[in-house]
């Protein structure tokens, strides 16, 4: 029988703990940043343009169509060599998960733009209104509401997706629990400790959303 | 104050409009009736360019709409659209859906617009309304609101596209109601309906269309009791039941 040792996990649980904020880091800043950049793909994927259109079809299909851990090789190791200049890994760890996570946001904002009523839109411009103040006082503050629950689903899945950038070694969860198994070899603590910890994290999470998307759909009624 | 000329719209290989020439002076009243597919909505769209022409001209005040350096939000500035399906801003009171175009396009002061939408609420009969929300509206009221909220941007003319088609029908008097102050205001109006009985009694003028034509133009009397074209005594034999 194993010789499971509480101790151990208790004293890691403080460098665990700093893995885990800096899980929580890179998903704060990778959602975020991806949401700007998700907002011009949408913008350009309903485009009457036709090359805009093309060309944000094309980045999504490329960063949806290939593996994160690729992508996230790609730009920590692959291009730099290309490009002849030394990285910061962490810079490229941020980039490439804040460029996977803008392809699948850009397809739910769309999705939240599209499912508004094209008489809202008409209403709208038979007033006056330009298509910049309508998609701005109209049609966002509507499909908002419809944004927030896969938003804060994507959210729940970069905090699991993020563990890939161990393969550059970024200091998330996932990094320390290899440091750890490493110096160590106590497998069976480390990993359960670190799948719990991960287990948190998105239990906690979901359950926020699911409040919010319930708050959300109470005003919906009303209006 | 609105002539049309020659205009077609094609939406693919689909041929929906073939050429109307048509005439609006300024406080006319001028219903357009017609089977469904023969093109009346389409052509009501197209005189504040939510369709865009495949040719032919329209003049608006003497502007030319379809000439490609008109700014066309400044234009439909002065043309009110009410559509079938209301379209009232959903997240948005009643309040706030009158005011915004006249704050955002217009730059009018709040206090202003507010007092604007008001007396518009008044006028439609729905003053202790403003703080609701649409969803707590019915039908003839919501669109009793789309009316003030098209009159709050003090329009030249009035486009109605079916305002009655989608509501019940002890709904349809109130909006018709407010509809027939308006072209007893002397309002220029352009109504697509079913109602004959407006028709009747409000227009100045009938437009019946078909097949992407305007087939036969008289005042109502005329056209009630001795339509000219057979495709019109047809289709009035069919709803006069």
């Amino acid at each position: 029988m194993y010789d499971w040792q509480w101790e151990l996990i208790v004293r890691w649980l403080p460098i665990l703990f700093e893995g885990m904020l800096k899980t929580l880091e890179l998903t704060v800043v990778s959602i975020f940043l991806g949401s700007i950049i998700a907002l011009f793909l949408a913008l350009a994927r309903i485009s009457k343009v036709k090359i805009f259109n093309t060309l944000a079809i094309a980045y999504i299909e490329f960063f949806r169509g290939t593996p994160l851990l690729v992508q996230i090789l790609l730009l920590a190791y692959a291009l730099p060599m290309f490009f002849d200049y030394t990285p910061n890994l962490y810079i490229a760890g941020v980039a490439a998960l804040s460029l996977n996570a803008a392809a699948y946001i850009a397809e739910i904002f769309r999705g939240g733009i599209q499912s508004i009523d094209r008489g809202q839109m008409e209403a709208s411009r038979s007033l006056g209104m330009t298509y910049r103040q309508s998609m701005r006082f109209i049609i966002w503050p509507q499909a908002f509401r419809r944004i927030i629950p896969p938003l804060g689903n994507q959210f729940v899945a970069m905090l699991k997706d993020s563990s890939l950038v161990f393969a550059i070694g970024i200091e998330e969860l996932m990094t320390k629990g290899r440091l750890l198994q490493g110096s160590t070899y106590r497998s069976p603590e480390v990993w359960f400790t670190v799948a719990l910890i991960y287990l948190v994290l998105t239990l906690t999470f979901s359950y926020l959303v699911n409040r919010l998307e319930r708050r959300l759909s109470i005003s919906d009624s009303r209006s | 104050m609105i002539h049309v000329r020659n205009l077609h719209k094609y939406f693919g290989s689909l041929h929906v409009l073939k050429g109307i020439d048509v005439d609006i002076k300024p406080q006319e009243v001028v219903v357009v009736i017609g089977p469904s597919g023969s093109g009346k909505s389409t052509f009501l769209r197209c005189l504040n360019l939510l369709e865009e022409p495949s040719d032919g001209t329209i003049r608006i005040n003497d502007k030319e709409i379809t000439s490609n350096k008109i700014n066309i939000d400044r234009v439909r500035t002065e043309i009110g659209m009410v559509f079938q399906m209301f379209n009232l801003f959903p997240h948005l009171n009643v309040m706030q859906n009158i005011t915004l175009a006249p704050k955002q396009v217009k730059g009018m002061k709040d206090s202003e617009a507010e007092y604007l939408a008001y007396s518009l609420l008044n006028k439609v009969g729905l003053s202790d309304k403003a703080m609701a929300y649409p969803s707590q509206l019915s039908g003839g009221q919501q669109q009793r609101v789309a009316i003030a909220r098209a009159l709050a941007m003090q329009p030249k003319i009035m486009l109605f596209d079916e305002p009655t088609s989608a509501l019940d029908p002890e709904m349809i008097k109130e909006v018709l109601d407010v509809m027939k102050d308006l072209a007893l205001e002397g309002m220029t109006m352009v109504v697509v309906t079913h109602e004959m009985g407006f028709a009747k009694s409000v227009a100045d003028r009938v437009l019946f269309m078909d097949e992407g034509l305007i087939v036969e133009e008289a005042t109502p009397d005329q056209f009630f009791s001795s339509p000219r074209e057979e495709r019109a005594k047809e289709f009035l034999s069919r709803i006069l039941v």
